[in-house]
């Protein structure tokens, strides 16, 4: 079933989009992330111009998030102060964002740093929750105590200051690594058409050391808002948002997420975790992989405007 | 913007070079496409005829015909990456500007065999010989056709099938009586395609004529392109909107708790 994109200028196959949507979906909905890491690459890998996927996905997670975000607040496990501290540096941060991806495309550099940060930040990020994952495992094996929380252990960032206490998450912390942590999420977000929480989330535990309960349900309202904010500004500034694609891969991706969900909670949480560090890893190798070898192709033709007066 | 001009050519039969002894008499056989949901490419079929008057030599039939298709004129940049700190980059890179975003040459038989090299070159046959401008540096010009980015450009073209040439593709059905067939894939660009037809005989240009058609987008693909182009935030906000809504639609529909 073919149909042609009205802002891609391709026509795609429909259920082919509608299955990867799914699929990806399905992967957000059990690690409680919002997929774009594998949702971007693979609608370039199907001949969508890499710009134009960047900024449709962020409608996509959009999407998945708020669904995500509303079954959490029914839970009560979303910390509204937080979010809102959260969000006055995401907010700042994706504009910033949005204004670099528009250099970049105009430097004719956009394709090669969203390749470097993707292999950077994934195989990063990937091989970290990979070996986190694994010792847990080996902990567990050989019968040892579980301490992910070693309380009372405070780094240099407790000792900031301008305190504010977060009621629901029961913690008392200085704001400024917060909204330090909402730049640097949001930033990224625009430029790589990622919704961060992959990131996001071991940040807030590992380093601000959040309580688990609120760290999912609170970063999905940060990825929700910049999301949303990261396709009106991809909408005002590079009119590349296409809402046919940005559809189909919501339909698809919030119907895999309610099952992905479901298998998720049926996995341990250890296992979870190795899973998804190996899943980021794989990404972020493959990226590597392309970087380096040589090319099919030394040259590539990229339209630059200009259409004759 | 001149639009009036295509459409008048595209009214039907584009006819040129009264003084000489032959007429060229051509249309395609649809000078508006539009590009539906469904849309995945389509085939033109050029057809004409030669028409000869009292002037025309006596039993002249060795007609050869260059027909080229020209799509809208665009600025494209090739890149070359090259290896640097082991990664492989964008290096080096040319402007191609105002250059046709698709271009298609299709002739009775090969052009050497209609023309000879330096008619071949001012009369700007087959893709070798047509004009690509190149900026280098503050320089405009063209290149010859060996140049690696020029070379690199035109194949990259090819296998989207977007530039093609053809030296068989125009069959003469009687002595005078011509047809081509012109293929547009799916990814061919939205706008005005120029059709220029040139009629040889023995090595000479003794007639040409021009005809156009229309690629449009229509309905539902015109109202969201236009959308995004001239009412980005309305556009933005509505698809944010959608985002919203599906994913609240799911919560509802898929609701556990």
């Amino acid at each position: 079933m073919q149909l042609y994109l009205p802002i891609a200028d391709i026509p795609i196959n429909v259920l082919l989009i509608l299955a990867m949507g799914a699929a990806v979906g399905f992967v957000s909905g059990m690690f409680g992330i919002g997929g774009g890491f594998l949702m971007t690459p693979l609608l370039i890998f199907v001949g969508i111009a890499p710009a134009v996927s960047v900024a449709s996905v962020a409608s996509h997670i959009a999407a998945s998030s708020f669904s995500g975000a509303l079954s959490y607040w029914r839970r009560r496990a979303i910390d509204p102060a937080l979010a809102t501290v959260l969000l006055t540096g995401g907010v700042v941060g994706t504009a910033l964002g949005v204004w670099t991806f528009t250099l970049l495309r105009n430097l004719g550099q956009l394709d090669l740093t969203i390749s470097l940060s993707y292999v950077i930040l994934l195989t990063a990020v990937g091989g970290l929750m990979f070996w986190e994952g694994l010792r847990a495992l080996l902990r567990m094996r050989r019968g040892d105590p579980v301490s992910l929380r070693r309380s009372g252990s405070h780094s240099w960032v407790h000792g900031l200051p301008l305190k504010m206490r977060f009621k629901r998450s029961k913690i008392y912390l200085s704001v400024i690594p917060v909204i330090a942590v909402g730049l640097l999420i949001g930033f990224i977000g625009a430029v790589m058409g990622i919704g961060g929480s992959f990131i996001l989330i071991p940040i807030l535990i590992y380093w601000l050391r959040i309580p688990t309960s609120t760290v999912i349900g609170t970063s999905m309202v940060l990825t929700l808002v910049t999301m949303v904010i990261a396709t009106l500004l991809h909408a005002v500034t590079n009119h590349l948002v296409d809402a046919v694609l940005a559809l189909i891969l919501m339909v698809g991706g919030v119907t895999g997420a309610q099952f992905g969900a479901r298998a998720g909670q049926k996995i341990r949480g250890e296992h979870l975790r190795l899973l998804l560090g190996l899943l980021i890893l794989a990404v972020g190798v493959r990226f590597a992989v392309e970087l380096v070898v040589r090319p099919a192709d030394l040259y590539m033709i990229r339209e630059t405007g200009g259409v004759a007066p | 913007m001149i639009r009036a001009l295509p459409i008048i050519a595209a009214l039907g039969i584009g006819m040129l070079a009264p003084a000489r002894a032959e007429q060229l008499i051509v249309s395609v056989s649809n000078h508006r496409v539009t590009v539906t949901p469904n849309y995945a490419g389509e085939e033109l079929v050029l057809f004409g005829a030669v028409e000869k008057d009292d002037k025309t030599p006596p039993g002249r039939n060795n007609y050869n015909l260059v027909v080229t298709v020209n799509g809208p004129r665009t600025d494209l940049t090739t890149r070359r990456k090259e290896r640097r700190f082991g990664i492989w980059i964008n290096t080096d890179s040319r402007q191609f500007l105002q250059v046709p975003s698709y271009l298609a040459v299709f002739s009775n038989r090969p052009m050497d065999a209609i023309a000879p090299a330096d008619v071949q070159r001012r009369q700007q046959l087959g893709i070798n010989n047509i004009l690509l401008t190149q900026r280098v540096g503050t320089d405009y010009a063209d290149v010859v056709a060996t140049d690696p980015f020029r070379s690199a450009f035109v194949r990259l073209r090819k296998e989207h099938g977007l530039y093609r040439e053809e030296t068989s593709a125009v069959t003469f059905l009687t002595p005078t009586l011509f047809r081509t067939s012109i293929p547009l894939p799916a990814e061919v660009p939205i706008g005005t395609y120029d059709v220029e037809i040139k009629l040889f005989a023995d090595g000479a240009l003794i007639s040409k004529a021009e005809t156009a058609f229309d690629i449009v987008k229509v309905g539902f693909e015109q109202f969201v392109a236009n959308a995004a182009r001239n009412h980005g935030f309305i556009y933005g906000l509505l698809t944010a909107a959608m985002a919203l809504m599906s994913g609240w639609a799911a919560s509802i529909v898929f609701r556990r708790d």
